[in-house]
């Protein structure tokens, strides 16, 4: 019963960005982070943050989950913030006051130096809610279709596209089944006695033992009886195979790309001509 | 020991999509010295009834100066709604045997693989002729060669050995109670025999209160004293079997099976003849044959 | 007519220590039958699966499918025209979703999409899953993923269809499905069946048992033939169904109740005699 929470961070609902083709998903968030690297000030940075919005609100998340992957990295924005802070320097004033604020030995805080931590924290925060806005909308599954299909052009230098793909979704498909497994061989354990949460760390290596043999065994003898079925529905690698589903982009693909293009666009013409510059 | 749970419920996967009841307040209690049944489809909640049993599942824990909650859940005198108790005091009165327990064999040897439980659950760090005493014991009472076997790799051993070892390192604590899931399961009916007539000799001199999960009617109606029938997480009856295989047609309506005497005893009734019999083979024959005196 | 299988002189084993060894075995399944396979753990039954599409590769002899011999070369043929379900639910599926899985088959030999998705939902039919065709396959019953695996394999519209031990690990609900599609498909469909099984029960549905021990074919025989054969059963570690054992306990009380195998017979013949 672990299966359905801890794997993956799927959340199944009905969405318009759910239904997006997983192809333009992944590319979407690479464009999207080339475009928040492009942004060099607040307003395109603003814009991007603009378009996660929407696409959150489109994809029926709630903001609460969208912010459980923020709390993740939290420390580390947090960090990098304090450190830049300290250390960036610069002379630009953007308020009125003076523009170094306090100075101690190498320390520094300049008002750029404030900025300009706001503004990478700001950029760290949407690169993280849009990668975790496409694991929360694309089942492994699909994520592993479109990853072949957009791996494709590979095939021409001899890339195993084909073997990978299958790989990853044999994997996406035992994993909940080796999670229950480990919790069934946990508790059988336990219930021999095993001090499977408690001692040292000595001791609790020492007790993993137990749980990973059968696990291991398991795991290789479902290997083998999958062989076997493979084998029996006639598999013979990657050649004369077809494959039956294949993706089609359509009016919400286009949408959706039309805004991304819009957004590179818009964020690189700033970059040139900024209108707010930091 | 005696176990007494009242109104028990279990969410797996609370506050998720996923959220699933498994147990729906259950109230139900098993004396000392039962064998106990327990059946139901696959998902009707008595797995996971049975694992609230030795602590592997919780009902909600009372914490210090609150009021309880509605669930109680008692072993003998373990409360396993409070925090403190000591669950690895529990756990080596109650064994569990999880489905194809095979599948937990980890040790080089059958013989470590038995003293396995015995070492975790000892008080103190326990003599060498006595780890052996009670491997020994335990081997023997499942009924393989010790001698034979006691060197032996687990992995070696045939199907239905694998599953005696594997019984053997759970009882080797000498449990009162012992709880086994589907313990026949995927055995050939050799092996299964042999395992039913195993739990029958365990009742006997080893574990006082034998709780069994089994899809197997027959030998429900053979062995146990009461079986409590589960159903989407609630608990429909608890009866012995004599009285639980007379609500025959309720029990086909759920989808479960009833035993082969029990579909006799209604194939003969609406022929005119009434049979008035326990559910177990013997008395079946018995009555039948009493009947037949009677009329002819 | 050439035999759906056959078995010519068949020996095989697993190397030495195995201690498991088939010789010179003879066997032969007609087009359209329903065989029932039974047997102790380690008595050869799912060898004999096995050998038929080449999974196992015997030592001598010589196996052919419809009159053609199975060879290194047509094994493909071979695998398409006879397809196995195996025993575990939960390590047969290749895709997460049951659509996806069922494809697999049909998938590897190539066939034009279209058909692909014909055959997905001819399959899904046959097994009365239609309606689960974008189900998570984790989230199924056992007895339900058994059936997404009998279509995946039917999906290949092979001519025979093995199942070895597919029933071993379901419950009896699960294991009613499975037996009720099987009979179903080899009725409606007239795919020959091969059904390797611990249950008394299952194997009385077959139109022909067998009994194997020690890699030998020791028995054959209508199911009720075997079944009246109690003795010689108990001889190779198989048990009496239930009900053949209270039919004979009943004569040894004195009752004249013929041998019967199924619920209502026995009920007919006892009311006959006490009446």
């Amino acid at each position: 019963m672990l299966k359905d929470v801890s794997f993956g961070q799927y959340y199944p609902v009905k969405s318009f960005v759910h239904n997006l083709d997983p192809r333009l998903k992944i590319l979407f968030l690479i464009g999207y982070i080339v475009a928040i690297f492009l942004a060099k000030e607040f307003l395109a940075l603003g814009a991007c943050a603009a378009v996660l919005l929407l696409a959150v609100l489109f994809a029926r998340i709630p903001v609460g989950k969208v912010m459980r992957a923020v709390r993740g990295i939290l420390f580390l924005v947090l960090f990098t913030a304090a450190i830049n802070v300290f250390f960036h320097g610069g002379d630009a004033v953007y308020w009125n006051a003076p523009a170094v604020l306090w100075e101690w030995k190498i320390f520094r805080v300049t008002q750029a130096g404030i900025v300009f931590s706001a503004f990478l924290a700001l950029r760290l925060f949407l690169l993280v809610i849009c990668s975790s806005l496409l694991t929360y909308t694309t089942t492994p599954v699909s994520l592993t279709d479109g990853l072949e299909s957009l791996l494709t052009p590979l095939k021409w230098v001899r890339f195993p596209v084909h073997e990978l793909a299958l790989i990853m979704s044999i994997a996406l498909r035992f994993i909940p089944i080796l999670m229950d497994e480990t919790e069934r061989i946990m508790n059988a354990q336990k219930a021999r006695g095993a001090a499977l949460d408690s001692g040292g760390p000595a001791k609790r290596v020492k007790a993993i033992v137990p749980v990973l043999i059968p696990l291991l065994l398991s795991a290789f003898r479902r290997a083998d009886e999958l062989g076997d079925a493979m084998d029996a529905r006639c598999y013979s690698g990657g050649k004369s195979r077809v494959k039956y589903k294949k993706l089609r982009f359509s009016w919400r693909d286009l949408l959706a790309f039309a805004l991304l293009a819009a957004l590179i666009a818009g964020v690189s013409v700033m970059r040139f001509f900024p209108v707010f510059p930091l | 020991m005696r176990i007494v749970a009242e109104h028990l419920s279990y969410i797996y996967n609370a506050k998720t999509p996923f959220a699933t009841t498994a147990l729906d307040d259950v109230t139900l209690t098993v004396e000392e010295g039962e064998f106990f049944g327990v059946i139901g489809h696959t998902g009707s909640g008595k797995s996971t009834f049975v694992q609230h049993l030795n602590g592997l599942l919780r009902p909600p824990v009372r914490k210090r100066g609150k009021k309880r909650g509605p669930a109680k859940l008692m072993v003998g005198e373990f409360d396993l709604t409070d925090k403190k108790t000591d669950l690895r005091a529990l756990r080596r009165r109650v064994g569990m045997v999880f489905q194809y327990p095979e599948s937990q064999l980890f040790a080089e040897t059958v013989f470590d693989d038995v003293a396995f439980g015995y070492k975790n659950f000892a008080e103190k760090k326990p003599e060498a002729g006595e780890v052996e005493r009670a491997v020994k014991e335990a081997i023997e009472i499942v009924g393989l060669d010790y001698e034979r076997v006691k060197g032996m790799s687990p992995f070696d051993l045939s199907g239905g050995q694998k599953r005696r070892a594997a019984i053997a390192g759970v009882i080797v604590t000498k449990p009162e109670i012992l709880i086994l899931d589907e313990p026949a399961a995927g055995l050939d009916p050799l092996g299964k025999r042999e395992v039913m007539a195993l739990l029958n000799k365990l009742k006997q001199s080893w574990c006082k209160t034998v709780i069994v999960v089994s899809h197997d009617m027959d030998e429900i109606a053979e062995n146990c004293t009461r079986v409590a029938v589960f159903s989407e997480g609630k608990v429909k009856y608890v009866l012995p079997p004599a009285e639980l295989f007379q609500h025959t047609e309720e029990l086909l309506a759920l989808g479960l099976d009833v035993p082969l005497t029990a579909k006799l005893v209604r194939a003969l009734k609406e022929r005119g003849v009434a049979i008035d019999c326990n559910y177990t083979m013997e008395d079946f024959i018995a009555k039948v044959l009493a009947y037949k005196g009677g009329v002819c | 007519m050439a035999n759906a299988l056959e078995y010519r002189d068949v020996a095989f084993s697993y190397g030495e220590e195995s201690g498991f060894r088939m010789e010179h075995l003879n066997f032969s399944v007609q087009e359209g039958e329903f065989v029932a396979v039974l047997g102790h753990n380690g008595s050869g039954k799912s060898t004999l699966a096995r050998l038929a599409n080449g999974l196992l590769t015997p030592d001598s002899g010589e196996i052919s499918v419809f009159g053609v011999p199975l060879t290194g070369k047509n094994l493909f043929d071979i695998r398409k025209q006879v397809g196995i379900v195996f025993q575990n639910p939960d390590s047969q599926a290749v895709a997460s979703i049951v659509e996806d899985d069922v494809a697999f088959g049909a998938e590897n030999v190539g066939l034009p999409r279209k058909e692909i998705g014909e055959r997905i939902g001819f399959a899904l039919r046959a097994v009365g899953m239609e309606d689960y065709r974008t189900a998570t396959i984790s989230r199924l019953s056992g007895g339900q993923k058994q059936r997404v695996a009998i279509a995946g394999v039917l999906a290949l519209k092979p001519r025979v269809m093995i199942l070895d031990e597919s029933t071993a690990m379901l419950d009896p609900r699960g294991r009613r499905e499975i037996v009720e599609v099987v009979k179903e498909l080899n009725e409606k469909e007239g795919v020959t069946v091969m059904l390797i099984t611990h249950f008394m029960e299952e194997a009385l549905l077959a139109s022909r048992a067998v009994v194997m021990n020690r890699g030998e074919i020791v028995m054959q025989d209508t199911p009720e033939g075997i079944f009246r054969r109690g003795e010689e059963l108990i001889c190779y570690n198989l048990a009496l169904p239930r009900i053949g054992e209270i039919a004979r306990r009943l004569r040894g009380g004195g009752m004249d109740v013929a041998d019967a195998l199924d619920v209502n017979t026995l009920a007919e013949e006892i009311a006959k005699c006490v009446s």
